[in-house]
């Protein structure tokens, strides 16, 4: 039996037993704390202690819980809120009041909770890993597939008939030919071992968030990872927010890293009220929402992500494109250092231990398109904020998750301070999946979509060149043409990279608005050429305030009815029109 | 049955090591009792089978190996609490520091307190109006907020801060409102200043002060915010009131903090600071917010003084990812004489969005304070064009950007240190600064509204006629 030796923070050592092996979950001390083993040497156990170890005292006993760190995964995750060991926060406060006290053992799921099953495999049938055997309703928006566990596979020896159960029930018997094992609605999963799957398939289908610099610009595909690094004011929790309530994944999984409490006090509370612009239900039907606020325990924000890994990657087994955005991996990268700084471990970059880059590779290679075990295809898409310090990208935490990732959505100080939102730069971002989703983009939008995305490209890759003039200089000395390469980025940055996520209808923009918003824009560009080949300055354009109009056109027309882009054409065509027939 | 542990094994610093120690708890207290019959308390921070670290608290000048007695007390670092808390004074151990003698306390808690459960805390949404134009137009304060003042070394912070105590009025219903002010490593001086601050207005019998002097121990300077949030807790969460906590010079806390974990032989992170200041600072920042099942608040204002007003220094930088938001000011603007000197455009207030507007202020308050930072922002760009081409060059366009610009800062941000501004006046000031724009400039605020506050500024009694405000 182990017993407390030392003490130092969340780090506990134990000596004086053999029953506990590395990873293990263990139960420290008489008042139950829950921990991980995280190293052995002779017969001192190393533990890492996911509650606050104040009271704690040498010689208390430690419980072995006999297996590796692992969640409950059933009915009864989606629209709850759990903490970064999956315990649900809404029966904490049940248990103890407003403020979390330690050494409450609860359930993730609610065992009493009865749900109407459909059961869809029958005494005979032989399933193997990942099969479905049963299916409910577990949200207005999710239907819940209860899979056979991805390690038995087997003949049904017995079913109980459609009807009302509880995770508890026995839904099945599987002789699996080493012994009849029960399935029931829920399964455990250790949480740092990614779930397996029959293989990868090529990425190839975008997650649309109906935000337009990353539809158009930098696009993220479905199974997909992206970083979201930028100081803090520049809106990567908002974009984090923008991400969860309008993309098209079938289930957001929202993991509150190290970040503040009233943000998931508040996405609690929008969620629930926010509908889905394509089903009419509440968001928060679709989302599983973890929390480690910064005042939590550290060591369970180092568990956190993985914790929120292995819900969507249970998901996705069912065949779900999930969604997974992790706000903020800094804060986990430091929980990281933090430990490892209590356990002596040798510092490598800015005191992050060398292991860092591979921990956050193995993070994020567990985001992938595939075909489960159980022959569907599902999906889980990464997006983590970076919170670097200082707003300074050359940290380590950045600079690792850049080669991980493919796309990157950099935050820029100066945007957010001009609130330009979302402040995403264009010249310092980059998705390199931008390719391989052209051909989903000329199927389903049409083939202008990536034509005029690499016109508003090379535009603003222009303006920026010029503006470095214009700063020295001043506008006015440039010619014609390039004041129009301005006057249309003005349009481009204004009318049609900022959007307003306050706005009813500039929050989300479907593609098709997104394309006619471009072609518009650059309509508006070619006519304007017109003018500047026949030597017309493009003052006189301005004076028009044609422009102006353009850049309000995103609140101008409604989501559902294009047809007012019409007019905006007709707009630029008088406007160009009146002003040739003066020369 | 309490046992005595006599002599120490090592002195290093804040900290001291016992050996042959058995049966204590981490975190637990203990008391000192040196051969002068002097007593000093302590608190385990570090057990090693019977190896014990303890950090004390009034610092070990004067303690020898061979002389002190230790007695560990058996419980964590609680304090006892009271509402008689109002109008006293305290020390940073939270001991009474006014001569008016012990409490008679209703409980006692533990100072590191708990974490609100992210279910049970209310989204903050109403709004505490200072009466200052640059905070309530642009960066609006909420109940329930944590809101920090970046500032410098010799900036009109502590100014500023006083102002927003003396006139920050809860908007909407009204409760019973308190302030508990923390000082960690300031000098007597800014303690005096904020205490006669107190008094003229009025609010001494509203306020506990938690005093930690710059030549008072560090232990204690670590200990002080807590015992303040432990006040404020108390005071907000069980009692009702609206508590706002004024925490300076959080910059003197963090040193406090690097000084102890040095002394502590861990490995330093950035600029020597101990890897988890983050967590540290969360752990007392993330203590303000409102609860359902309370109708108190607590908010939180930390002031910190930037250090070669550098803005990406560990300090700051930690503090404005975990605040929801943050005040800057600017030593340019202090330069220029402007106070308050508010550096509008690195300020921000991420819990406005929610808590302005129809129906919590007025319906153009969002648009507007937008407006006003683009506008402001493209003042920037112009006076750096200016700076190179000379401001005769600029456009048409360029030069009201600059004419703007001077005017927001005169007559928008700066405000006399009494000046208590309406949050009508406050916005309607803006409106009147956006007629020296043209009207195509203002993409930041939807047609139907221009319509609406625009013409009434443009013929409302402007300041450009001659009438001023001084």
């Amino acid at each position: 039996m182990y017993t407390v030796y030392s003490i130092n923070g969340p780090v506990v050592r134990a000596r004086g037993g053999t029953d506990l092996g590395a990873m293990d979950m263990v139960y420290v001390g008489s008042m139950r704390l829950i921990g991980e083993v995280v190293s052995i040497e002779g017969d001192e156990a190393t533990i890492q202690v996911y509650e606050e170890t104040s009271g704690l005292r040498p010689g208390e006993p430690v419980e072995s819980t006999g297996g590796a760190m692992a969640i409950t995964l059933g009915p009864g995750l989606i629209g709850n809120i759990f903490d970064g060991i999956a315990r649900p926060l809404r029966a904490l406060e049940k248990a103890s009041g407003s403020f979390i006290v330690r050494g409450i053992n609860v359930g993730s799921l609610d065992e009493e909770k009865k749900w109407d099953v459909t059961v869809t495999a029958s005494v005979g049938d032989v399933l193997e890993p990942g099969a479905i055997f049963a299916t409910l309703t577990e949200s207005e928006m999710i239907e819940h597939r209860c899979m056979v566990p991805p390690e038995l596979s087997g003949t049904v020896v017995s079913a109980v008939p459609d009807g009302s159960y509880t995770i508890a029930d026995t839904i099945l018997e599987l002789d699996t030919g080493r012994g009849v094992v029960p399935l029931k609605l829920a399964q455990r999963w250790p949480i740092r071992r990614s779930r397996p799957f029959t293989e990868r398939l090529p990425i190839d289908r975008p997650l649309i968030t109906g935000q337009r610099i990353m539809d158009t610009l930098f696009p993220l595909a479905k199974g997909g990872c992206a970083a979201l690094p930028g100081p803090f004011g520049a809106g990567k929790t908002v974009n984090q927010h923008q991400l969860a309530k309008w993309s098209d994944a079938d289930i957001i999984v929202y993991l509150g890293c190290g970040e503040r409490g009233n943000e998931m006090t508040q996405v609690l509370e929008e969620f629930s009220e926010l509908e889905d612009p394509r089903s009419g239900k509440p968001i928060l039907s679709r989302t599983v929402l973890i929390a480690n606020t910064s005042n939590m325990p550290v060591a369970a924000r180092e568990a956190s992500i993985y914790t929120g890994m292995t819900i969507a990657e249970y998901y996705r087994d069912m065949g779900y494109h999930v969604a997974i955005m992790a706000d903020s991996t800094s804060r986990w990268a430091e929980a990281l250092r933090e430990i490892s700084g209590r356990l002596e471990e040798i510092p490598a970059e800015e005191g992050f231990p060398a292991y860092l880059p591979s921990r956050l590779a193995e993070f994020y290679e567990r985001a992938g398109y595939v075909r489960t075990l159980g022959g569907g295809e599902g999906s889980v898409t990464v997006i983590g904020a970076v919170s670097p310090q200082g707003g300074d990208f050359s940290e380590p935490v950045t600079q690792n998750t850049k080669r991980f990732v493919r796309c990157f959505w950099a935050l820029d100080r100066e945007l957010a301070y001009a609130r330009h939102f979302p402040a995403i730069n264009w010249m310092t971002s980059y998705s390199e999946y931008a390719e391989e989703l052209d051909g989903w983009y000329d199927g389903h939008v049409g083939p202008d979509f990536v034509k005029c995305r690499r016109r508003i490209q090379a535009l603003m890759q222009e303006e920026s060149s010029l503006m470095e003039i214009v700063k020295l200089i001043g506008s006015d000395i440039l010619p014609e043409d390039q004041k129009l390469v301005i006057e249309t980025a003005r349009i481009v940055r204004s009318g049609f990279l900022q959007q307003n996520s306050f706005h009813a209808v500039d929050t989300y923009v479907p593609l098709e608005k997104q394309l006619k918003m471009m072609q518009t824009i650059l309509y508006f560009y070619d006519r304007a050429g017109e003018l500047v080949s026949r030597s017309i300055p493009i003052s006189r354009l301005r004076e028009t305030n044609v422009s102006e109009s353009l850049i309000r056109m995103k609140y101008g027309v409604p989501n559902d009815d294009l047809s007012a882009f019409d007019d905006y054409r007709e707009l630029i065509d008088r406007a160009v029109e009146s002003i040739t027939s003066e020369y | 049955m309490q046992m005595e542990y006599v002599g120490l094994s090592s002195i290093n610093g804040p900290l001291v090591a016992l050996d042959g120690v058995k049966g204590v708890a981490y975190d637990e207290m203990c008391e000192f009792t040196l051969p002068s019959g002097e007593r000093r308390t302590g608190r385990v921070t570090m057990i090693d089978g019977e190896r014990v670290v303890v950090q004390v608290f009034e610092g070990t000048k004067g303690m020898a190996s061979a002389g002190p007695r230790t007695r560990f007390l058996g419980s964590p670092m609680t304090l006892p609490l009271s509402t008689e808390m109002l109008g006293r004074v305290f020390d940073g151990a939270g001991r009474p520091a006014d001569g008016l003698g012990a409490l008679y306390p209703d409980e006692s808690r533990d100072i590191n307190g708990s974490a609100i459960n992210p279910v049970s805390r209310a989204y903050p949404r109403s709004c505490i109006t200072t009466g200052i134009s640059a905070i309530d137009g642009m960066a609006t304060l909420i109940r329930g907020q944590k809101l920090p003042i970046f500032s410098g070394s010799g900036m009109k912070h502590n100014e500023l801060a006083a102002q927003i105590v003396r006139q920050a009025k809860l908007s909407g219903e009204d409760g019973q409102f308190a302030i508990v002010f923390c000082a960690m490593g300031v000098k007597n001086d800014t303690a005096d200043f904020f205490r006669k601050s107190f008094e003229e207005s009025g609010a001494l019998m509203r306020v506990t002060m938690f005093l930690n002097l710059a030549s008072d121990p560090i232990i204690e300077r670590i200990l002080c915010p807590r015992c303040a949030l432990t006040a404020a807790e108390y005071l907000a969460f069980k009692h009702g009131y609206h508590v706002l906590v004024i925490m300076t010079d959080m910059t003197s806390y963090c040193e406090a903090v690097r000084e102890l974990s040095s002394s502590r032989g861990e490995i330093p992170s950035r600029k020597g600071f101990p890897s988890y200041l983050y967590s540290d600072l969360a752990s007392l920042y993330e203590r303000a917010g409102m609860i359902h099942e309370s109708t108190g608040s607590v908010t939180q204002v930390p002031i910190l003084t930037m250090p070669n007003d550098d803005i990406t220094h560990p300090i700051p930088d930690l503090t404005g990812y975990i605040t929801e938001g943050q005040i800057v000011l600017a030593r340019e603007l202090d330069g220029k004489g402007i106070y308050p000197p508010i550096s509008v455009l690195p300020s921000l207030s991420r819990l406005m969005k929610d808590g302005v507007g129809e129906g919590f202020t007025r319906e153009d308050h969002s648009p507007l304070s937008n407006q006003l930072f683009a506008a402001y922002s493209k003042t920037q760009e112009a006076r750096s064009l200016a700076s190179v081409i000379g401001e005769d060059e600029l456009s048409d366009t360029d030069k009201a950007y600059i004419e703007f610009g001077n005017e927001f800062e005169r007559r928008f941000v700066a405000q006399q240190y009494d000046e208590d501004r309406s949050l009508e006046q406050t916005l309607d000031l803006g409106w009147r600064l956006l007629t020296l724009l043209p009207k195509s400039e203002l993409d930041r605020i939807d047609t139907a509204m221009l319509d609406k506050y625009l013409p009434r500024a443009q013929t409302g009694s402007s300041f450009l006629s001659g009438e001023g405000d001084n």
